[in-house]
């Protein structure tokens, strides 16, 4: 099976001490929904820094698509979306949406219709023009979302995107990945929800730097005869310890 | 770099300064505030005053600009739209060049305010007339945002940035020749002037004042700080990393 991200040998010191990750070694599918789920300090942020090349890192290999990690030409395919929402708060959604959509290089004539567009799938289209800061926290996090949909990417690397949600709004955008998925996309999303890992289709579990499994949901369960991930998770965690 | 790209970001910024009036009219309205305060300060010596208030227009644009720019290049690293443009296929020029227009752009038009208020109500003789005299205040806001955008690097909170202009800006101030003539200043100090830009800014203005031409030292003076501002912009390209 081809591989959207590969990650080979991968260790991460930050500021000359922090061992943040540490000889990670895994193989993500293409068109899949893929959590990397730990819980905080894990090392979850700098691993997704890592894969869209904001990450200075300190041995091993990354390549996406067959590309190493932050190859210019990979800034044309993967989006990303950090756990700042890294949107503008002092703007509009459709300002905000129209900026990223020029600096991703998106055709002139075809930036009003592709806002529009963005705005109906992330359920936007009445607070289009209300200023960021002005929004409640979910309708941030869709904001920030609908600027990682520009540019059709092949790969969306989004961090914590549903943290701090209410479950009915968090359903909603994980059927939105899923249905994005089905279209072909691949989405790398991190998450401290163990609940949340029931609705990824592969599961990077990571604790201390240190990868702990990959798997589906499904698979790990049953390997470790666990009802939940969250069970799964403190059985592998003990057995390593 | 693509031209469309950074005239977008100039765009951009100063759209997000459209949705704050507060600080648009704290930018324009400020400078003249402060000539026309001290013109009544200088009450019984207009002389004296004819003489510091346009050097004032070399100054007030830098030190405002840097600030601004300090604290929206530190908000772009700290609010991860930075993280994100710089995943994008942009070139990091269209970021730098762009906040470099947006807030020279923002120069003229606050320099233009501040100069029609001195020459038209104050009726301050400038010599050289308004032109050279907003041209001086336009390279003076440049070279405030270059260096904001540089030492906004250096900066982990909006707290130090603010701090960062009396620790780089008011030794510049103390030097630069508005308080005594710099010739009369010790001379360590005396070198020092010589090498920080703000005492060009300074000095385009002054030239401006007491010049009715277009003087070699006014060319000199601007060449001077156009070439800092450039550096300066350089050096804070070279502090925005793709990876980091």
């Amino acid at each position: 099976m081809e591989s959207s991200v590969k990650l080979k040998d991968l260790s991460v010191t930050l500021g000359g001490r922090v061992k943040a990750l540490q000889n990670v070694t895994v193989a993500f599918p293409i068109g899949k929904t893929i959590g990397v789920i730990g819980p905080s300090g894990a090392g979850k942020t700098t691993l997704i820094r890592s894969i869209v090349g904001r990450q200075h890192i300190t041995s091993g290999d990354i390549s996406v698509f067959d590309l190493p990690a932050g190859s210019p030409a990979l800034r044309r395919q993967l989006t990303y979306m950090t756990q700042e929402l890294s949107v503008y708060s002092d703007l509009s959604v459709r300002e905000n949406l129209k900026y990223f959509a020029v600096m991703s290089g998106q055709p002139k004539k075809q930036i009003k219709n592709l806002t529009s567009n963005l705005l109906k799938e992330v359920d936007l289209t009445d607070k289009a023009d209300v200023l960021v800061s002005n929004l409640s926290g979910g309708q941030k996090q869709r904001a920030s979302l609908a600027v990682a949909l520009i540019g059709s990417p092949k790969l969306m690397v989004l961090d914590e995107p549903t943290v701090g949600l209410d479950p009915v709004l968090r359903e909603k955008l994980w059927d939105l990945f899923t249905r994005l998925a089905s279209e072909g996309i691949t989405l790398i999303i991190s998450s401290h929800s163990m609940d949340e890992a029931n609705r990824c289709d592969d599961l990077v579990l990571i604790r201390d730097g240190k990868l702990i499994a990959h798997s589906s949901p499904d698979k790990l369960r049953s390997q470790t005869g666990t009802k939940t991930i969250e069970a799964a998770f403190l059985k592998l965690v003990g057995d390593k310890e | 770099m693509s031209p469309r790209k950074t005239l977008a970001t100039s765009g951009r910024v100063l759209n997000q300064l459209r949705h704050d009036p507060r600080t648009l009219v704290l930018l324009f309205v400020i400078p003249s505030i402060l000539i026309t305060i001290l013109r009544y300060v200088y009450q019984g010596n207009t002389a004296a005053f004819d003489h510091i208030a346009p050097m004032l227009l070399g100054i007030f644009p830098m030190v405002m600009m840097f600030l601004i720019t300090s604290v929206v290049t530190l908000r772009e690293r700290t609010t991860g739209t930075l993280d994100r443009l710089m995943t994008m296929p942009i070139h990091k020029l269209d970021f730098i060049v762009g906040y470099a227009i947006a807030f020279s752009v923002l120069g003229f038009l606050q320099a233009s305010i501040a100069a029609t208020v001195m020459l038209g109500l104050l009726h301050v003789t400038v010599l050289g007339g308004a032109v050279p005299t907003v041209i001086g205040a336009v390279f003076a806001a440049l070279l405030g945002t270059s260096l904001g955008l540089f030492t906004s690097a250096f900066a982990r909170s909006e707290f130090q940035a603010v701090q960062f202009m009396p620790a780089f800006i008011f030794p510049q101030l103390l030097t630069c020749g508005l308080f005594v003539a710099r010739s009369g200043m010790a001379k360590p100090l005396q070198w020092f002037a010589d090498v920080v830009p703000l005492t060009y800014s300074v000095d385009a203005l002054k030239q401006v004042t007491t010049h009715t031409t277009w003087t070699g030292a006014l060319t000199r003076d601007l060449i001077v700080v156009g070439a800092f501002a450039l550096t300066a912009l350089m050096l804070g390209s070279a502090t925005i990393r793709r990876q980091e």
